[in-house]
């Protein structure tokens, strides 16, 4: 059953990211990619019991670091200055990694270019031949969360939809996202294809004119 | 286990074409002084293996910046800073490894634990499994992946015992632990050594059984 909000401007990214943190389980362990992603931290709720795992080797990551906090040796995956949680713990990279292929990460956000109807991932690559690939974990964590939601604007600047039929860009991960958080829609994926959750700015039928992927 | 009385002792006897890991993510963990007596070894035709492709202008990045290495394993070569790479890789002067973060761990704990493949399911249908063997195993996908050995491994670890156990700090600890099975001589720089029994043993993270050589370089100058 969609939520239509045809009269309420679409999400700006505090707006985005206040949705996607209202989604996110109490006591989840929670990695939130770079960019975009991480502000979703800002918005979960203190009593939410939400660990925050970075992929440099720790749980329990905090906010970033005022001027008078910052240690060059305690950043995130952004490396950005950060400060510890009280609970936190610090591993090496094998352990870090193995809890994302292993199942143990409960959700990760991540920003992206393309987003299939099957929930393919397509973010970290151009595909530009004058591009410098950079990989990073996004892969590792595309298949190894046991959820992905992904954050990102619905169509480009150029006005092409980015939930697509097919990724074009170069895959990150196959069949792994199961959450799209848009500025106009709020999107399930699933065995049974594609639902509608809620739309912002536009009516579901708005939304399926502008869309290739067929909708629920 | 030797202590070396500096990082040049330390690094003496680097052959060209070598395998290098060098730990750190980004500056975090960076073992830049022993990076640089590597550079001053002059050793040419280097492979070197680490998460990144240098930062600014220090470090592995002046490694890189002084021709000395062939090739570089990674997964995350391009940075705001990482000028003196994007120059070398657009021209043709270094060859790239893009390898997913995970298993570039992975390839290495294989290494140091003598495991002689695994099957990942990190890449599966990406262009990074190009070419490479893939397994259903129990409904999932795979692809086989190769262990990752170093001739050398440079890491950075917090502090030392005279038996070469090892403490990191907080995220520079990143791929220490494991750079340091994986690699046939691993030389650890040090703020401070201490002597045998000062370090308790239930905190210890690296083993000395894992480390060739410790290096104390005191602490962290300002900036680095």
């Amino acid at each position: 059953m969609t939520v239509e909000h045809p009269d309420h401007a679409p999400l700006d990214k505090t707006e985005l990211a206040r949705r996607v943190a209202a989604d996110i389980p109490p006591g989840a362990y929670l990695n939130l990619g770079i960019g975009q992603p991480t502000t979703v931290a800002d918005h979960l709720p203190a009593d939410a019991g939400i660990t925050l795992h970075t992929e440099n080797g720790m749980l329990g990551m905090g906010r970033a670091a005022r001027p008078d906090e910052v240690d060059p040796d305690l950043i995130n995956a952004g490396k950005v200055p950060v400060i510890e949680t009280p609970g936190a713990s610090y591993f090496h990279h094998a352990d870090s990694f193995a809890m994302m292929r292993g199942g143990h990460l409960d959700v990760c956000v991540l920003g992206a270019f393309q987003v299939s109807a099957a929930g393919d991932l397509a973010n970290w690559h151009t595909g530009a031949p004058d591009a410098i690939p950079a990989v990073g974990g996004a892969m590792d964590l595309a298949i190894g969360a046991k959820q992905v939601f992904v954050m990102m604007t619905l169509f480009t600047r150029a006005g092409a939809a980015k939930l697509v039929r097919e990724c074009t860009y170069p895959l990150t991960g196959l069949r792994c996202v199961s959450r799209v958080y848009t500025d106009h829609a709020v999107f399930a994926i699933g065995a049974d294809g594609v639902s509608v959750e809620e739309t912002f700015g536009l009516t579901l039928a708005e939304l399926r004119s502008r869309l290739d992927v067929p909708v629920r | 286990m030797i202590t070396a009385p500096d990082v040049d002792t330390a690094l003496a006897g680097v052959a060209d074409g070598a395998t290098v890991l060098i730990g750190g993510f980004g500056a975090a963990g960076q073992p830049v002084e022993l990076i640089d007596a590597l550079r001053r070894t002059g050793a040419r035709e280097l492979t070197v293996v680490n998460n990144n492709a240098g930062n600014g202008d220090v470090g592995l990045a002046a490694l890189l910046a002084a021709g000395q290495v062939r090739k570089i394993v990674c997964s995350f070569p391009r940075q705001s800073d990482s000028w003196v790479f994007d120059e070398l890789y657009r021209s043709n002067k270094i060859e790239l490894e893009l390898v997913p973060q995970g298993n570039l761990a992975e390839r290495m704990r294989a290494a140091g634990a003598g495991i002689g493949a695994f099957f990942s399911p990190t890449g599966v249908g990406t262009p990074l499994a190009e070419g490479k063997e893939r397994r259903t195993i129990d409904g999932r996908d795979y692809v086989l992946e190769y262990p990752i050995h170093g001739d050398l491994a440079l890491i950075k670890a917090h502090r030392a015992d005279r038996a070469g156990n090892l403490v990191y700090r907080k995220t520079a600890r990143n791929f220490g632990p494991v750079m340091a099975t994986a690699a046939t001589t691993t030389i650890a720089q040090v703020a401070e050594i201490v002597d045998i029994g000062e370090l308790d043993p239930e905190t210890v993270v690296t083993p000395g059984i894992f480390v060739d050589r410790v290096v104390a370089v005191g602490e962290r100058e300002p900036g680095r």
